[in-house]
């Protein structure tokens, strides 16, 4: 076998689909060529997270350095088990739009430069979640947020733009919040770089510059993330994009906003522990956690069209990960992982799912749907499988997901921890009740309209939305392998002096 | 210096936040561009105003001794590119939304949210 150095593999799984997207550019008068562009770009950088993965699993992380400049002072893309992981989980996501969008996005779609801003947003993605400074975090964010801007208004219809602006203006809004913490915390510590920071923040006194700092990139984090108090642009935009991008942003962007929070808080800050210059966090979190929880599985219950639905069940998955992230134990940072890849995999399928019941139903109302069961057995099986994961149902993996997260919360041994697990229970049945509800409408109540048989699913559609089902079956039959590896992931996270003082 | 370009980043940001509570999209705008502008200046700041040295190390020294620092200064770069970025394509959305719903203002703006709303009345689009 022919063997890549690390660095590069660092870099591999940013430099990919952004050369990819070059090329779809310059391919963009040739239509079968630009789509097997991205393709073939979307492959190549599953196999090179998979690389990188590997290399990560037994020999520590990759580090690059760009130009060559000592660590604090260059720009470093750092590699650890968390970055990689999730890197492989993005791309099989990748993988599975890719695929779908051979029978979705059409020949105006493409043209319109789905492929380019596709693979751009992947780069994006990507590069957030392998790069060692913070500042160049911000800059992530902000690829992405123009990327998913251009992909939610592919068809340039009325709901888009409108969805779009909502988007975009409160995103904005986030990423200044973003950027005075980034330059506060320069400001106070003198360095950008995540692991330096880390060093320097260790046994720093409070201040006020860094409680500051530090809250200001919590809120903006909770915006782009869509918590509670935040949320509004979320399901007033997600369902207007075509519903291939919406599987890619529902999978992939609020997750980015979450890894943004684990990565700062945790290893910068180090608020799980003692020494920490910042107090306060752990409340705070628990709060936006549960209340988004609660407001998020409500307002699903209440829909009718299933991509709004989903959007909010988008918003209820990123509350547990922030559940899991308030407990600030080691528990609950592994928990917090390993949940993370499972609700990335699962809203994605969701969303692809609701792409082909549309499809066989001809349009998004629950409502006016029904049949499927008897219609469409194979894609009713699949789409079963999504919809018992995300309400934790065993063997899948979101039954280990919600166990390790209700389970950290149980043993965190205090009150909050202990009220933060019943909520956490309580919010699971109303998950189930309000897929069972979407369950019922689609699949088992006969048709509305007489004489309207279900159309055909494309054979694209239903395979795209078996990949993502059936990992997530893989993961929920063969926890071990995961499980380990998160809690290697979160010992890799949390610096080394914050984790002796951690139970 | 500090307490002038603190109050001026204050000011600019207060200014900021009272357009973006507009429901005109184009205040909205301004706010927004007043907002990264802000921004700007305060983490202007952050680098502290103490030397006006260029950082250049001079030659036959290994280490920079005394000079400004240029760290803000390339953030600052940074930032204003991309805000200048944002605000340009969040002007086009303006536009658009403009020319297809033939309003600015948000609270007759409502397609998004009525498409597909469980109460909401669906309208063509």
């Amino acid at each position: 076998m022919i063997t890549v150095p690390a660095g590069i593999l660092a870099v591999a799984p940013v430099l990919i689909p952004l050369g990819g997207a070059a090329l779809t550019v310059l391919a963009r008068r040739r239509q079968p060529l630009q789509r097997g562009i991205m393709e073939v770009a979307v492959v190549a950088q599953l196999v090179a997270s998979v690389l990188l993965l590997v290399t990560v699993a037994s020999g520590g992380v990759a580090v690059v350095t760009l130009g060559g400049w000592g660590s604090p002072f260059g720009i470093s893309f750092v590699a650890d088990r968390l970055g990689a992981l999730l890197c492989v989980t993005a791309s099989v996501i990748a993988v599975a739009v890719a695929l779908f969008a051979r029978a979705d996005i059409r020949r105006r779609r493409r043209k319109a430069g789905f492929d380019a801003l596709f693979l751009a947003m992947l780069a994006a993605v990507n590069g957030a979640f392998l790069t060692g400074d913070i500042f160049n975090l911000y800059v992530w964010f902000e690829l992405m947020l123009v990327c998913a801007v251009g992909l939610i208004t592919l068809d340039r219809r009325r709901a888009q733009l409108d969805g779009a602006f909502r988007y975009t203006s409160m995103s904005m809004m986030g990423a200044t919040f973003m950027l005075i913490g980034i330059g506060l915390l320069y400001g106070e510590a003198g360095t950008l770089d995540m692991a330096h920071l880390s060093q320097v923040m260790s046994g720093r006194p409070p201040s006020i510059a860094l409680s500051a700092s530090a809250f200001l990139l919590l809120s903006g984090f909770v915006l782009k993330a869509g918590l509670f108090p935040l949320f509004f642009w979320l399901p007033a935009s997600y369902h207007t994009a075509p519903i291939s991008v919406a599987a890619a942003l529902a999978g992939l962007l609020t997750k980015v906003a979450f890894y943004a929070c684990l990565r700062v808080f945790v290893l910068v800050f180090g608020v799980a522990g003692t020494m920490s210059p910042v107090n306060g966090m752990a409340p705070a979190l628990a709060i936006l956690a549960a209340g988004t929880m609660v407001v998020a599985v409500f307002a699903a219950i209440a829909q009718t069209d299933v991509r709004r639905l989903l959007a909010f069940h988008v918003m209820c998955q990123v509350a547990y990960l922030v559940l899991a992230l308030a407990l600030l134990s080691m528990l609950g940072i592994a928990a917090a992982v390993f949940y993370m890849v499972h609700t990335m995999l699962v809203q994605a399928g969701l969303f692809l799912g609701a792409g082909a019941i549309a499809r066989a139903n001809r349009g998004y109302d629950m409502r006016r749907a029904g049949g499927l069961m008897s219609d469409r057995p194979l894609f009713a099986g699949v789409f079963a499988l999504l919809a018992f994961s995300i309400s934790g149902i065993p063997p899948l993996s979101g039954f280990w997901s919600k166990f390790l997260v209700i389970d950290a919360a149980f043993r965190h041994g205090s009150t909050t921890g202990a009220v933060l697990a019943v909520i956490a229970i309580v919010v699971s049945f109303l998950t189930l009740y309000s897929m069972s509800k979407l369950w019922t409408q689609a699949f088992w109540k006969t048709p509305v309209r007489k004489g309207h048989a279900a159309k055909p699913i494309p054979a694209t559609m239903v395979w795209s939305v078996a990949i993502l089902a059936v990992s997530s079956l893989a993961i929920g039959l063969v926890p071990d392998a995961l499980l380990s590896y998160s809690r290697e992931a979160a010992v890799q996270l949390v610096p080394a002096a914050v984790a002796e003082s951690l139970p | 210096m500090t307490v002038i370009y603190a109050l001026l980043g204050a000011g600019l940001f207060g200014c900021g936040v009272f357009m973006l509570l507009s429901r005109n999209m184009v205040r909205m705008l301004l706010g927004l561009s007043l907002l990264t502008t802000s921004v700007n200046v305060m983490i202007f700041q952050t680098g502290r105003f103490r030397s006006q040295l260029p950082p250049i190390i001079p030659e036959g020294s290994e280490q920079l001794v005394n000079s400004a620092d240029p760290v803000p200064q390339a953030l600052i770069l940074t930032a204003i590119v991309i805000g200048f970025a944002l605000t340009v394509i969040l002007m086009a959305l303006a536009l658009r939304v403009h020319g297809s719903h033939e309003s600015v203002v948000t609270s007759e703006v409502r397609s998004a949210e009525s498409l597909g709303d469980p109460i909401l009345p669906e309208k063509t689009t």
